[in-house]
């Protein structure tokens, strides 16, 4: 099968996962006791049932659940996500105001995770069982095993509270692609990246003393090619590949480590929204947060398949 | 192998010759081979068991596994249903009580560290020592709770998946499909914000869609297993699809589930501690290391007095990192030691 049928078998093969992501969403919320409007009728004891049947009616709640679902999901479909619930304010439109920011955390996480991980790695593998090696790999499970929120704390305790290098909070909220924001941006991105820096660092270590066995190896060697080159030429593309193959999951590790952070270092983005919206029972935001979470995971692992496809021209799709 | 021994004239005995081992007198020396080794062939699992026993990091990660969870058992006293089953106290009090009200008045919320208090005062005027000892419970029981039940689901259905094949694999890998597109803690976070939290919600947050990973795993595992010729045999020999299925391959497809087990018992214990620190965990005043952070989070940028107190936010962390690092040591361990690839006992062997 040629690369392009592959992709378009895999671009395909999408749309049965989309479908059963937008029926967990819609499930875990409508098929567990208590609907949006009953959880807000259990808020305000004024709403008198008239009222109550009239909510449902405009929101598309009464009826069996199949037709809420198509109701729903053909609103999604056109990009309605309806509204907040309290204010009546567009959802879609705050989802949109709050993903620049989450993106920005996302990236300069992954960045990070890269520059960091891929030399460690390289090293670890050259010094293989030699003390540069355990210390790293010590080090790297180390970023496996800190909890993101303990390890965002104790940055802040030590980078901010006792060194006075960073500053915690933006006083006055500047626009995201102000300069200044960089130096509030390092340590919320440390925090996400870690995690993924220490899972690259790993399988980089690993693929990489594997390839180093190879008799590509020993032939560029022999060649008389410098070991830099040898290394950084021929290994290092081909660990590589092993990278990418991880590179949908870290990006659903970093989506949900967002969460967190944000909430850690108040950062206005979709995690710290979404917290924000399960305490205030906002369940258009709730829902509209986990679809956009799905399909991004799902667009993460698309991407990576199809990378890994094209870069490795010995894997054959039948 | 010059001299062959006269054939004995037992009729149809199969004799094979050439490899007895009685007649090589030349081997290669770069072989482990020593008469001593050649009669018994030592299972995978005994095999692992030893290499695991040398890997000292994995040994001593077990040790503070096991202590930790000891202290945790043993911290205060357990009643269940109003009998008293555990009547140890290692905790010096008990982690509700608010030492100023009723052991000492000169104490003040988030007091520092003292010889009394070796972990200091929390912001509730509570013993932080006795409260990490305590806290244990709940993240470390859970963690071993929702990996059992994952594991146990996930190897059923990654095992029906895989040997059934065909649509029913087609059906039930798209269900797994779709499970991964959510990271975990958004779906345990969703369940707890739904059923509210809780000991056993917030098991049911972390088992509900956590069995996915060893459904995957297994299901991969299987469909090499099964090719093999003694599954091939046991049908042959009449052997019913669940027996094959029990007894024949799952078996085989669990070194990568344990290993997996492992691991993920460290992520579930950060998983339940997130959700703590979210304020979505346990009750807001338990003594569990998630939801102590949560309580002392506001302190760090400012503190009571312009004082940070540090203790109330490092030693809780600590306890966490301490106890999933140690879990991941342990499944890196295993992985080693289970690793089929590898033949040898390790380093210096001698059987």
């Amino acid at each position: 099968m040629s690369l392009q049928r592959f992709i378009l078998k895999r671009v395909l093969s999408v749309i049965p996962i989309l479908f059963g992501v937008s029926v967990i969403t819609f499930g875990l919320f409508h098929l567990t006791p208590g609907d949006p409007v009953s959880q807000l009728v259990a808020l305000n004891p004024d709403v008198s049932p008239a009222d109550e049947a009239r909510l449902r009616e405009r929101w598309g709640l009464s009826g069996p659940v199949w037709e809420q679902y198509l109701t729903w999901i053909t609103n999604v479909m056109v990009g309605d996500f309806g509204q907040e619930l309290r204010t009546g304010r567009d959802v879609s439109a705050i989802v949109w105001r709050r993903l620049p920011e989450t993106i920005a955390l996302g990236v300069f996480g992954w960045v990070f995770a890269l520059v960091i991980a891929i030399p460690t790695g390289i090293y670890a593998a050259v010094n293989k069982d030699r003390l540069g090696d355990t210390v790293s790999r010590f080090i790297a499970l180390s970023g496996i095993s800190i909890p993101n929120f303990w390890l965002g704390l104790m940055l802040i305790l030590i980078f901010s509270m006792y060194l006075g290098l960073f500053p915690v909070l933006a006083p006055s909220r500047l626009p995201l692609y102000h300069p200044d924001m960089l130096w509030y941006l390092i340590l919320p991105g440390v925090t996400i990246g870690t995690a993924a820096a220490a899972s690259i660092m790993r399988v980089m270590r690993t693929s990489m003393t594997e390839e180093l066995n190879k008799e590509y190896v020993t032939a560029a060697r022999a060649k008389g090619l410098p070991e830099r080159t040898v290394i950084l030429k021929h290994v290092l593309r081909n660990s590589l590949i092993s990278v990418v193959t991880l590179a949908a999951t870290l990006t659903a590790g970093i989506v949900a480590g967002s969460v967190v952070v944000e909430v850690v270092f108040n950062w206005p983005g979709l995690g710290r929204e979404f917290i924000a919206a399960i305490d205030s029972r906002e369940i258009n935001i709730v829902m509209a947060i986990t679809l956009f979470t799905g399909f991004f995971v799902i667009l993460a692992n698309l991407v990576a398949d199809i990378l890994y496809a094209a870069l490795d021209p010995r894997i054959r799709y039948d | 192998m010059t001299d062959q021994r006269q054939t004995h004239s037992d009729r149809g005995r199969i004799r094979i010759t050439g490899f007895d081992s009685d007649r090589v007198t030349e081997r290669e020396p770069l072989s482990d081979w020593t008469d001593g080794t050649s009669g018994e062939t030592v299972g995978r699992w005994r095999r692992g068991l030893q290499r695991f026993k040398r890997n000292w990091s994995a040994m001593g990660a077990l040790a503070i596994v096991v202590l930790m969870s000891l202290i945790a058992f043993f911290a205060r006293p357990i009643e269940v249903y109003g009998f008293l089953i555990q009547p140890f106290a290692l905790a010096p009090y008990d982690p509700t009580t608010i030492i100023y009200f009723t052991e000492d008045p000169s104490v003040g919320i988030y007091d520092p560290p003292s010889r009394e208090y070796p972990m200091g005062i929390d912001g509730s005027g509570r013993d932080l020592f006795s409260r990490i000892l305590v806290g244990g419970r709940y993240s470390i029981s859970i963690g071993f709770i929702v990996v059992g039940l994952t594991a146990s689901f996930g190897l059923i259905y990654g095992a029906i998946s895989g040997y059934y094949g065909g649509n029913v694999d087609e059906l039930m890998m798209r269900i797994v499909d779709t499970i991964f597109a959510f990271p975990g803690l958004i779906l345990a976070l969703i369940i707890v914000a739904i059923l509210g939290g809780g000991y056993w919600q917030l098991v049911l947050a972390f088992s509900l869609f956590g069995w996915a990973g060893y459904g995957r795993l297994v299901r991969g595992e299987v469909l090499q297993i099964k090719e093999n010729e003694y599954v091939l045999a046991a049908k042959a020999l009449g052997a019913r699809d669940r027996s094959v299925v029990f007894r024949h391959i799952a078996p085989n497809a669990m070194p990568p589930l344990i290993v997996l087990a492992s691991l993920n018992i460290g992520s579930v214990v950060i998983g339940v501690a997130a959700l703590g620190f979210l304020g979505l965990g346990m009750d807001p005043s338990t003594a569990e290391w998630g939801t102590m952070l949560d309580e002392t989070r506001e302190t760090l940028i400012q503190g009571p007095g312009g004082q940070i107190p540090w203790w109330a936010t490092v030693y809780p962390g600590a306890a966490i990192f301490t106890f999933v690092m140690s879990m991941n040591l342990i499944g890196d361990g295993i992985n080693d030691a289970l690793d089929a690839q590898q033949t040898g006992v390790g380093r210096g062997g001698d059987d």
